[in-house]
């Protein structure tokens, strides 16, 4: 698939192949291999500890990979002597934990990276944040502390806080996990309108209804790799493996799809 | 926020015993004051019936010569004022250096966190009054040309030397308690490792240390006395001198009574901190 995109011009977004970490004895993945197409939507699923946040963390260098290659844009980012510094400013990555800096108003957290590594001058770091909180409803939230912001309006302050270094790609890991059920709505409603303008998005979730809604493609993690994936009618209503199928019956009896 | 969770919080504060008296009703006021009366009344009594007493009097509270004392000393004390101002300033920054040293992850950096954590064991275990000795009479020994000899230079080098190893350790459990999940939010938005530090890290680190930084301050004012061991002429020094003279103990209650007032702004600061510091983290909770 990636030599056949290159064909066209067009290398895929985010190409990962035999990617394999282990913490200590546990292997988490397996030799997992995944691709994603610029301006698709990919989202993850599977059980707590099939690997869909290491593989996330992995993706944005976070974690050291124990073998394997992924490349960005075609270009390949786990190659030695590759600055991981250059690479995460066109990877953005959303937290569970929002990990907002609590010692810096919303601009500032938004405004940090951009003015940091980016180097850009003030005025126009601000102004592209400006822009962005406008846009996500955060606005009169340019000057407050994060500890006075409701889960819903941190999380989104962390999406802005990533897009303002305008990444290829923007990872995002159960961003909805740790929010009231009453907050939820605001950031997929976030996450709705990223990817309707075409962000190359991967996100690691459990929401399946949102997955099948925004989702191009759901890839279902089991045993470190991905075991099955497909476009969302596909997979969540007739899917091939009996892992799968048991997941999904597990979570249809819990109520969330 | 209601009028109710304020007063829960500072009914909090005043158990944990910060405030002298807290929020106590006008009756507890009453037995407080009461039963103050009492135990220092009989403590009183038990001293001023001594048989010693007149003796101990005369020996230790000669008003005399605590008014001629007073100026002197107080002189003095801008020996050791000027001590400790400059060892605090190079300490915050020696210390910092020895912390960030020692919380470098990786193999590469080995060398760095065991030079680091060498020098931290070494000046917390060897008495300062030592380090003090070794520097002041040591170093001057040497006759190196153009080296400094003034024992005030080598005084403060020392208590820079020791201090810094314990401050070190405060920022160093500042640094622990940030989240990792800090640094990694730094990392993934391409901040390098230096970065992360200078911005996000050290600053909530520095915040939360302030109360137990000062506190190892109010220890090194109190050591600067030490550098009379070393020929400066410091408020200890100079009380040894005027008593010397008059045969008579009081120029130490006087230089007790100085060390006294140069620590209650800071103890006082450091309370003031430690408070604002719970009712912040508090409100942080209730606001979450």
């Amino acid at each position: 698939m990636t030599a056949l995109q290159e064909s066209r011009g067009a290398p895929d977004a985010l190409a990962i192949e035999g990617l394999h970490k282990s913490f200590g004895a546990l292997e988490v993945l397996r030799g997992l291999d995944l691709t994603v197409a610029e301006h698709e939507v990919v989202a993850l699923i599977g059980a707590s500890g099939s690997g869909k946040s290491t593989l996330l963390r992995c993706i944005n260098l976070l974690e050291e990979i124990d073998a394997g290659r992924i490349f960005i844009e075609g270009i390949e980012i786990t190659g030695r002597g590759v600055n991981v510094d250059r690479v995460r400013r066109r990877i953005g990555i959303v937290f569970q934990s929002f990990n907002l800096f609590p010692h810096m108003t919303v601009l500032g957290n938004i405004t940090l990276a951009p003015r940091q590594v980016l180097k850009l001058p003030k005025p126009e770091a601000d102004e592209r944040a400006r822009t962005l909180l406008e846009r996500f409803g955060l606005a009169d939230k340019r000057d407050e502390y994060p500890d006075r912001l409701s889960g819903g309006q941190q999380q989104r302050a962390a999406i802005v806080r990533a897009m303002a270094m305008q990444p290829d790609v923007l990872l995002l890991d159960e961003i909805t996990a740790a929010l009231d059920p009453e907050l939820v709505a605001e950031v997929l409603d976030v996450i709705r309108e990223l990817a309707a303008e075409g962000m190359t998005l991967v996100l690691a979730t459990h929401e399946m209804g949102f997955a099948r809604d925004v989702a191009d493609r759901i890839c279902f993690l089991d045993g470190g790799v991905i075991l099955e994936q497909g476009p969302p009618s596909e997979l969540l209503s007739d899917p091939r493996e009996e892992r799968t199928r048991q997941f999904l019956q597990r979570i249809i009896s819990a109520g969330r799809l | 926020m209601s009028g109710e969770a304020h007063t829960t919080r500072d009914e909090l504060t005043a158990r944990r015993g910060s405030h002298l008296f807290g929020r106590m009703r006008p009756s507890g006021v009453m037995v407080a004051v009461l039963s103050t009366l009492i135990v220092f009344g009989l403590i009183g009594l038990v001293v001023v019936n001594a048989p010693g007493f007149d003796r101990v009097q005369q020996a230790f509270f000669d008003p005399a010569l605590f008014q001629r004392s007073l100026p002197l000393l107080i002189a003095s004390l801008w020996v050791n004022i000027q001590m400790f101002l400059i060892a605090e300033v190079a300490i915050l920054v020696l210390a910092l250096v020895l912390a960030i040293m020692r919380s470098l992850p990786g193999p590469v950096f080995f060398p760095f966190r065991l030079m680091a954590i060498t020098y931290i064991e070494f000046f917390r275990a060897v008495p300062g009054i030592l380090i003090i000795y070794i520097l002041g009479y040591g170093i001057p020994g040497l006759r190196i040309p153009g080296l400094v000899i003034e024992p005030f230079f080598w005084g403060v080098v020392a208590l820079v030397l020791v201090w810094s190893a314990y401050v070190a350790e405060v920022y160093r459990a500042g640094i622990d308690a940030i989240h990792p999940s800090q640094e990694s939010a730094a990392r993934s938005l391409g901040l390098s490792r230096v970065q992360g530090l200078r911005y996000v890290v050290l600053p909530q680190a520095v915040r939360r240390v302030i109360p137990p930084l000062l506190n190892d301050f109010i220890g090194l004012q109190k050591d600067t006395a030490l550098v009379s061991f070393i020929g400066v002429i410091e408020v200890f020094r100079r009380s040894q001198i005027v008593a010397g003279g008059a045969f008579n103990f009081t120029p130490y209650v006087v230089c007790a009574l100085l060390f006294i007032l140069m620590t209650i702004p800071m103890a006082r600061l450091v309370d003031y901190l430690a408070v604002r510091d719970r009712r912040r983290q508090l409100a942080g909770a209730v606001g979450r």
